[in-house]
């Protein structure tokens, strides 16, 4: 016993104290076993059971004395028994609750009147005493029990055999009696262990798939529902949380019978159980188990609803054979990647393309050969990176279903047929399983189209790498036939190492050999993967060398292919190191081509073609701004220029391309100038091709940064076919050149008078709506320079223009947004737009775009405000308005953009016209804000700032604050700058500052006089006026103190000066 | 040879092959009597170049290697089937070999590879001369497998009337549509560079060519 209970018993973990029991099944297996043979001691074994036990068993115990009835002496609390052993002990003390036994006869006599609680009792004495035996039998006993348990009957019947004394007879029987006890309860566990089905999250996952597939509304179907109560798997594939997972709990489930409430169901190592269900205000589950352990889900529902046995019963052979099914699953896995494996490498290599054929447990299915070992991994690496196995038993499950008539006729099929043929099977047994696919699978599917190409890619792959001269011409022409834009078909030959022979290929000397690579690696180099291998592989060296080939086809052939590979930095870097940018615009030299002897041979082709394929690399290589450099310096404008003049479009497509990409630098448009080459966009904007129309557009967007090109473009004619392009939206992305165009010429004035003829706004206020972003950039950037004029935002106006430019003041592209403050500002100029503009809460727009992070937008829009405040009418009021409006453009003061000071200011000189506005500024700070930036040099923001200065000086005391937060002194010094606006603003806050005796103090000691006497010479009329008082007040001042020199003179402060 | 029947026959070969001009047939006709050796002409001998010798130049010259390929030029050039290449067989094979259009090529090649000579090119005469284009993989049970799944490959390619073996008219539209399968079952062409040379070699300047 012993043993059974130190072994078998479970018990709770070693905490705190004593250990208890668990209430398992198997615990309560052993109790049971226990007291039956406790209680049958007295009739089996009289004697020994009247045997005195060397130590009392104790333990608490939750009986009544009274439950006690005749043979005991009775009172309130204690109980002795009458019998007694030799020294007149009780053989029986109770005393609640403490009970004392020491007999097994007393101890059948206790079970018995324990009635219901047997169990309890006997756990607690169990629990109480753990060494029985010692108790029983005395320590030597125990000793025995604890040697080898072979040996230890014999030891016992040694001891029988010497000792004589009676006693130790009895004891000895005793001890045998507990030893088969003890095997009897180790065997009896066993089985119980055995009896258990040990779930695991497989099978329970399976199950409940299985049930979820057999549940749903209808009367057919076993259940109503049954669902997770939680959506969170774990790797391990529990749902549990952790801490019950802990318990052996796998998941929770919520099933709905037809015919019975919704069971909340646990399903764990041990079993199926209900239990406590959701707690309604939480969802949390109350894990108590409230029932009896099912081996499975399938049997505890049948226990709890009759329809469900009922359809199940229906449905059985074929849930069974599921079950089955799912169950070898996993067993069978891994048994038949040993054997297929073994059978591929013996196999020859192109042997049949079957799919895997699980067989089932029970029929005889035989297994179909296994594809090529790569296909194998390939799959079993989408299979291990499919989404759950579920998915995976499913696709084997469907398969499997119809897969087994097909079978044995396949096998024969498999072994007499050829390649060709097999192919067949294969599609034919795809289209089977596919058929009873239930979901669509596409894991199945891909599967099934993998094989086929993917396979006999592979194939011509090896030939290459084994085949001579020939076999390699045959291998490269067969590939090329293959779709080789498929995703599937590139992987393919990139998985065997085909871009390795392929690349190889290039550097031999057979020029067959070189072509059919060059064809096939041009056909697959779009793929962006392949790309970056075929140049980590050393594809691009190879490339350029072949272009010094003679032969023509080789050249454009190889160019071609190195435009479609050159598309991403590495690769640029490759071409240019490799000096390939000088290769590449050889080949633009299409002349030279052509003065050699024309040989007939059968590789050539037309010299146009080579100077195509060269334009298209470069093209694919000018992204990148070293190659932009790269190309100008090998001399390549000339040449692009020469091939504009004289190609056809298909040439001149990737001419022009190049030419765009390499415009938008500085000496490219200086270039590009010289050799004439906008001419030549010009007239191909008129061409039919709409490609070549979009790249010369771009082009002339990039080279209008420059004056010169813009009237080029003018006088060339290139504003017409600009504006008559407008009006066709279809093409997007030409549009978006188109505008773009349009945007950047239209910054010089006589362009804007040229394409309001053209009726040019009109069409680019159309485009305000419904176009994609790039278009709308370019076309407000239009609209905003053409309406620096007025007869343009006239027209603007009555296009009705303005609304949807204000509708786009709440984008949140950050280019549009500027440009499109910029034209809502440009139309604020006049009145009538303003009115519209105001009317559609346009400022407020704008003055919240004051808030965007993006530094210039807040400029563009302070920008933009300044207008606004000037036209609207009740400008003040407005300003008032908007809440915290004021207190945001203040605060904008702190930034440390200099465009955005410079708009601030100008905002503030506006809004500070207004009397009270100037009021609330000034309560903001606005005065020690501004004296913080005097100390500029910036010549925008000077002007701006002193502006503001001066209005600011209306107000108040500003004057004095200005003065004291010296701003004055930086003023002074604004005045040696060169900008004439400078010096007029400057002038005019200085009047205004000088109002106050002291900031005249100041100026005088900064030398202001002599500056602005200077100034005196100057024509601007308000300067004059505005340096007349300053002086006039500065000598007035010095006329008090009574020297009347200028400059030297110490001023005394004079405190009641009249401003003039 | 004396002067008159050759300027004779330098004449005739002109007006005949398409691809050289007098000079050119006048240098070839020149190697080829280097070639055959100094021989009086006996009127019953034929004078030529037999098979051995004319594979020899095929070998140095042009870097042939394919034995069978080779035995198959020298059955294109000999139009005759004599065993022996005379003067004007010798400038007409040449002028297709090394300058020939597509089409003359594409009749050449044809011939090359119909070993039977019956119009068509079969399935065991793509298999003989593909026989040896493919290493031996050391784990392939059959060796031939590789090579039959290329014949298969190939037909399948070329034959456009699917009846098994290949015409002319399946070889012909299969090479107009990929120019690569001209030679496709054999090299049975001089490749550029070697042409290059020969040519550069053979027709050396006029000026030095003064006396037969």
């Amino acid at each position: 016993m012993g043993a059974a209970l130190t072994r078998s018993a479970q018990w709770t973990a070693a905490g705190h104290g004593a250990r208890a029991l668990e209430t398992t099944p198997l615990n309560e297996a052993i109790l049971k076993e226990i007291i039956v043979f406790v209680e049958s001691s007295i009739y089996k074994h009289p004697q020994e059971a009247n045997y005195v036990f060397v130590e009392p068993l104790e333990w608490k115990t939750n009986l009544d004395p009274s439950a006690f009835g005749s043979g005991y002496v009775v009172s309130e609390t204690t109980v002795k028994s009458e019998e007694a052993d030799k020294n007149g002990q009780p053989l029986l003390f109770l005393s609640v609750p403490q009970i004392k036994i020491r007999s097994f006869g007393q101890l059948s006599r206790v079970l018995y009147i324990a009635k219901n609680t047997k169990l309890k009792e006997a756990q607690a004495c169990i629990e109480a005493n753990r060494n029985p035996i010692a108790k029983i039998l005395g320590l030597d006993y125990n000793m025995i029990n604890e040697i080898n348990e072979d040996s230890s009957v014999l030891t016992i019947l040694d001891k029988i055999t010497k000792d004589d004394d009676p006693e130790s007879e009895i004891k000895m029987k005793i001890a045998l009696l507990l030893k088969q006890l003890d095997l009897h309860l180790l065997n009896r566990s066993l089985k119980n262990i055995s009896l258990e089905i040990r779930l695991n999250p497989g099978t329970v996952k399976n199950d409940i798939e299985l049930l979820k597939r057999f549940s749903g509304k209808g009367e057919q179907t076993a259940l109503e529902s049954i669902e997770y109560t939680s959506d969170y798997e774990f790797s391990n594939g529990c749902r549990a949380p952790p801490w019950r997972q802990i318990q052996g709990e796998i998941c929770y489930v919520l099933v709905k019978p037809h015919d019975a409430e919704t069971l909340c169901i646990t399903c764990s190592k041990e079993g199926v159980f209900l239990n406590g269900g959701k707690t309604d205000d939480e969802g949390e589950i109350n894990y108590e188990r409230k029932g009896e352990i099912y081996k499975d889900l399938v049997t505890l529902l049948r226990e709890k609803s009759a329809i469900f046995s009922e359809n199940m019963s229906q449905q059985e052979v074929r849930f069974n054979e599921e079950q089955q099914k799912e169950k070898d699953q996993p067993n069978e896995a891994p048994e038949e990647e040993a054997a297929t494996l073994h059978k591929a490498s013996t196999a020859f290599r192109r042997s049949a393309l079957e799919k895997k054929q699980v067989s089932l447990g029970r029929s005889q299915m035989t297994k179909r050969l296994e594809p090529s070992l790569n296909w194998k991994t390939t799959v079993d690496a989408r299979e291990n990176k499919s989404s759950l196995r579920d998915t995976q038993e499913e696709k084997h499950g469907g398969r499997l279903e119809k897969s087994r008539p097909s079978t044995s006729p396949g096998r024969a099929q498999l072994i007499r047929k050829s390649a060709e043929k097999i192919e067949e099977i294969i599609s034919e047994s795809s289209s089977e399983s596919e058929e009873d696919e239930e979901p669509p699978d596409h894991l199945q599917e891909s599967n099934a189209d993998l094989p086929s190409e993917y396979w006999q890619i592979q194939k011509l792959v090896k030939y290459l790498k084994g085949g001579n001269q020939t076999a390699t011409a045959i291998a490269l022409c067969s590939m090329k036939d293959f779709n080789l834009a498929q995703e599937t078909c590139q992987l393919a030959i990139r998985d065997v190492g085909g871009l390795e022979v392929l690349i190889n290929l290039l550097e031999t000397d057979e020029v067959k050999c070189q072509i059919g690579s060059l064809k096939i690696l041009k056909e697959i180099s779009h793929n962006p993967q392949i790309r970056r291998h075929i140049v980590d592989l050393g594809g691009l060296p190879a490339m350029l060398n072949i272009l010094d080939s003679p032969h023509k086809s080789l050249k454009c052939l190889a160019a071609e292919t190195i435009a479609n590979v050159a598309k991403f930095k590495r690769a640029w870097r490759a071409v240019r190191r490799h000096g390939g940018i000088t290769k590449l615009v050889a080949l633009l030299d299409w002349r030279q081509h052509s003065t050699e002897a024309a040989r007939r041979s059968l590789y050539e082709a037309r010299d146009g073609e080579v100077a195509r394929c060269g334009a298209l690399a470069l093209w694919s290589c000018s992204k990148s701004y070293a190659n932009k450099e790269a190309i100008r310096r090998a001399g390549g404008i000339p040449l692009l220029a020469r091939l504009l003049k004289t190609s056809q479009e298909s040439t001149l497509i990737p001419v022009v391309g190049t030419l765009q990409e390499c415009a938008s630098q500085e000496n490219y448009r200086a270039a590009i100038k010289a050799e004439g080459i906008i001419e030549n966009l010009v007239k191909n904007l008129s061409s039919g091709n709409e490609h070549l129309q979009e790249c010369c557009a771009m082009a002339i967007c990039q080279c209008a940064e420059d004056e010169e090109t813009r009237d080029l473009v003018r006088l060339r004619g290139g504003l017409k076919p600009l504006a008559s392009l407008l009006s066709n939206t279809d093409n997007k992305q030409r549009l978006a050149a188109v505008t773009g165009a349009i945007w950047k010429c239209s910054i010089s004035k006589e362009n804007v008078t040229k394409l309001r003829e053209y009726k040019a706004i009109e069409a680019l206020v159309g485009l305000l709506t419904d176009q994609p972003e790039e278009v709308l950039v370019n076309a407000v950037g239009a609209l905003g320079e053409c309406c620096r004029e007025p007869e343009g935002r006239v027209t603007v106006r009555k296009r009705g223009g303005v609304q949807p430019l204000v509708d786009l003041l709440v984008s949140t592209n950050r280019a549009l947004l500027v440009n499109v403050t910029k034209a809502v500002g440009a139309c604020a100029v006049e009145p009538e737009s303003m009115m519209i503009i105001d009317h559609l809460d346009g400022v407020r727009l704008l003055w919240s775009l004051l808030k965007n992070p993006h530094p210039d937008v807040k400029a563009s829009a302070a920008w933009a405000l300044c207008p606004c405040i000037q036209n609207a009418k009740d400008a003040g009021e407005m300003v008032r308005s908007f809440v915290g409006g004021l207190e945001l453009v203040v605060n904008l003061l702190k930034s440390d953009n200099k465009e955005v000071l410079a708009s601030v200011c100008a905002a503030i000189t506006n809004i500070a016209k207004d009397q009270e506005n100037l009021a609330v500024l000034t309560d903001h700070g606005v005065v020690p804000l501004l004296s913080k930036l005097a100390n500029t040099t910036d010549d925008k923001l000077r002007r701006h700032l002193a502006e503001a200065i001066s209005r600011c000086c209306t107000w108040g005391r500003n004057r004095v604050a200005f003065g004291k937060h010296r701003a004055v002194a930086p003023l002074v010094q604004y005045l040696k700058s060169n900008d004439t606006s400078v010096h007029r603003a400057t002038a005019q806050a200085l009047y205004q500052l000088s109002e106050d005796a002291d900031n005249c103090i100041t100026m005088h000691e900064n030398g202001a006089v002599k500056g602005s006497s200077a100034l005196s010479g100057v024509k601007s009329p308000c300067l004059c006026f505005s340096s007349f008082p300053l002086t006039h007040g500065l000598r007035e001042q010095s006329d008090e103190t009574g020297r009347g020199e200028r400059g030297d003179t110490k001023i005394r402060r004079r405190r009641d000066r009249k401003s003039l | 040879m004396n002067r008159k029947k050759l300027q004779k026959l330098t004449d005739s070969l002109t007006k005949n092959c398409k691809h050289f001009n007098k000079f050119e047939v006048k240098c070839l006709l020149n190697l080829f009597y280097n070639l055959v050796g100094d021989v009086t002409e006996w009127q019953s001998v034929v004078v030529g170049l037999d098979r051995n010798a004319f594979r020899n130049i095929l070998h140095v010259t042009f870097g042939m290697t394919d034995d069978m390929i080779m035995d198959r030029v020298f059955r294109g050039f000999d139009k005759d089937n004599d065993g022996c290449i005379t003067v004007s067989e010798w400038v007409h094979g040449l002028s297709v070999f090394l300058r020939g259009t597509l089409e003359e090529k594409m009749k050449y090649c044809f011939d090359v590879f119909d070993l039977n000579g019956d119009g068509f090119v079969s399935k065991e005469e793509i298999f003989h001369m593909l026989k040896n284009s493919l290493l031996k993989q050391p784990s392939e049970e059959d060796p031939d497998e590789g090579v039959k799944d290329l014949v298969e490959i190939t037909l399948k390619k070329m034959d456009h009337d699917h009846d098994g073996k290949l015409s002319f008219a399946d070889y012909e539209q299969a090479v107009r549509e990929e120019t690569l399968l001209l030679e496709a079952f054999g090299p049975c062409l001089p490749d550029p560079k070697s042409q290059k040379e020969f040519e550069a070699q053979v027709f050396k300047d006029p000026n030095e060519f003064n006396e037969v």
